[in-house]
């Protein structure tokens, strides 16, 4: 899938009234099967312009048009419909607690599902060997039948990257894939997402704060600063100047310093769900 | 004692009380609240006979029989109502969710979809505010004395009760799972299933049991007004003195209720 932003501004959903907007006046296009990688440093709108590209929230300003189309002219239906060919993969990985491992990879495939066939799947889960390959690919085979509350924190950022294994999507947009994980486990998850994406003819856009995986796989960087475009250039056309100056005042992001970056892989994970409380109402 | 070691708060406390003790005093005027008539000595043997009364419980046999039998008509009163409220329940607490819709994922919900939420609310406004023992007393002159009329005064004022508190669980949760699946294209219904369910299904399932709980004791409750069950038992005992067959139905009430709660503490432990 295609995509082109053109001098689009937006909020940040949980921004304040007065706040300036996450986006500035951005334009941005993205050919088909292309991969690229989004960098700057903390409150620069990564996440912001990763929730427009994915319709889920307006341009305040500016267009943007997927494969030719404007989705936000598009009648409630098929917005939705065309919602279910892009795959927004948010930070934190969105799993029900006391969902399996299975069933949560498999909601992945939903868009591609009648209601009749998903509720059937929730019975019984309808393709275990798609999720068991998916999850093989980011070395979680032997998770399939688990709890999601007994991962561990980068397990399951692991298994919300395999749910885009089975999503109907045109378009990736993956949100610090990486922020939970060890080095290993970060170059083996990056090296799957851009496999498959190459494979299947895939757009992957990502953002990501470690500027070196950026560099070392993605053929397109673009930095982005306070909203605005910083540079978008091939990877091999990035300098140090480039990256001191989009990074100028938070060195230690682009150092690898105390990675800011996750705001929950620092976070004690729930180990067990909350226990269910007495309503008296 | 010196100023600084007086307790800053403690004016403030003996304020607060009074003013507390002052905003009673009417409530208690207005409810006649006068505990000391129940030691007055004529108070005290009326009490004194009725409670000794019940002694010796009734233990024969075929009384046993009566009250196991409408025992268990109870149940079956409170289950067959609470399915029906359950079945009432669902639709309407997935029409009036907000966290299921699809023009709220983006900025303001659509019009049509803000009426239609208002109008489930209504509803189920109504069904809950006619207390059961309102619906029981139609439905008896409806359908005639017995069971059913229990069973249905039962469904529509739970139905009411579980669809909001349904409603308000599914909101208070964390919606997260949802809204991504919901703006990953799956439907109002698929995002349901496989993420605000299993996000809440715990506390759902926690507080239909102890609806249940309370649909035995209403029951009991119905069965006063001609609605079947040990209440209508209870009814007929008391209207004959017979305060031996009270006090042993009584004893069976609280095991009821001691047993729905080993129920519903063991499959929210199950479910934890």
């Amino acid at each position: 899938m295609k995509l082109a932003l053109a001098a689009a501004s937006a909020r940040h959903p949980a921004a304040r009234a007065g706040a300036a907007p996450a986006l500035q006046g951005l334009s941005l296009r993205v050919a088909a099967g292309e991969q690229v990688a989004v960098i700057g440093p903390s409150g620069a709108g990564k996440t912001t312009l990763l929730q427009v590209l994915a319709c889920a929230m307006p341009p305040t300003q500016g267009t943007l048009t997927l494969d030719g189309v404007a989705p936000w002219a598009l009648p409630r239906r098929e917005l939705q419909r065309l919602r279910g060919r892009l795959f927004l993969a948010p930070q934190v990985p969105p799993l029900p607690p006391r969902q399996r491992v299975v069933t949560a990879v498999l909601a992945g495939r939903l868009p591609a599902l009648g209601l009749w066939a998903s509720l059937r799947s929730l019975a019984y889960p309808a393709d275990i060997p798609a999720a068991h390959e998916a999850l093989a690919r980011f070395d979680l085979a032997d998770k399939l039948f688990e709890r999601v509350d007994r991962l561990s924190g980068g397990e399951r950022q692991r298994v919300g990257l395999a749910r885009a294994l089975l999503a109907p999507a045109r378009l990736w947009l993956i949100d610090e894939p990486l922020s939970a994980l060890d080095p290993t486990r970060a170059s083996q998850a990056i090296a799957t997402l851009r496999d498959e994406a190459a494979v299947r003819g895939v757009t992957l856009v990502a953002t990501l704060h470690q500027v070196d995986t950026a560099l070392a796989n993605f053929p397109r960087i673009v930095g982005l600063r306070d909203g605005v475009l910083a540079f978008d250039l091939a990877a091999a056309e990035v300098t140090p100047q480039h990256l001191s100056a989009l990074y100028a005042q938070h060195e230690d992001e682009l150092h690898g310093g105390p990675a800011p970056a996750a705001p929950f892989a620092d976070l004690p994970l729930p180990t067990a769900a909350p226990a269910a409380v007495m309503h008296c109402r | 004692m010196r100023p600084a070691f007086r307790d800053p708060a403690w004016a403030g406390r003996v304020f607060w009380t009074c003013a507390a003790l002052v905003l009673l005093w009417p409530l208690g005027v207005a409810t006649e609240f006068r505990p000391w008539v129940l030691v007055e000595p004529d108070n005290l043997r009326v009490s004194r006979q009725f409670i000794a009364s019940f002694f010796p419980p009734v233990v024969d046999a075929e009384f046993l029989a009566l009250v196991a039998r409408e025992t268990w008509r109870t149940v079956a009163i409170a289950t067959a109502g609470m399915t029906l409220a359950f079945l009432l329940a669902v639709p309407l607490a997935l029409g009036s969710v907000r966290v299921l819709s699809v023009s709220a994922l983006s900025g303001r919900m659509a019009v049509g979809p803000v009426w239609a939420r208002q109008v489930l609310r209504g509803l189920m406004i109504v069904l809950r505010s006619v207390p059961e023992l309102v619906w029981a007393l139609v439905f008896v002159r409806v359908v005639g004395l017995g069971p059913t009329a229990g069973v249905l005064a039962i469904a529509l004022t739970y139905g009411g009760m579980l669809g909001k508190v349904y409603a308000e669980i599914l909101e208070s949760g964390d919606t997260h799972t949802t809204q991504t699946l919901m703006r990953n294209g799956a439907g109002r219904l698929q995002a349901f299933g496989y993420a605000l369910l299993p996000q809440n299904g715990a506390e759902l399932t926690s507080y239909t049991v102890y609806r249940w709980e309370c649909a035995v004791r209403s029951s009991v409750v119905l069965g006063f007004v001609g609605a079947g069950g040990l209440g209508q038992q209870l009814n007929n005992s008391m209207k004959m003195f017979n305060g031996g067959e009270v006090a042993t139905m009584l004893v069976v009430f609280m095991l009821l209720v001691a047993l729905a709660d080993r129920i519903s503490s063991g499959l929210r432990r199950a479910l934890g």
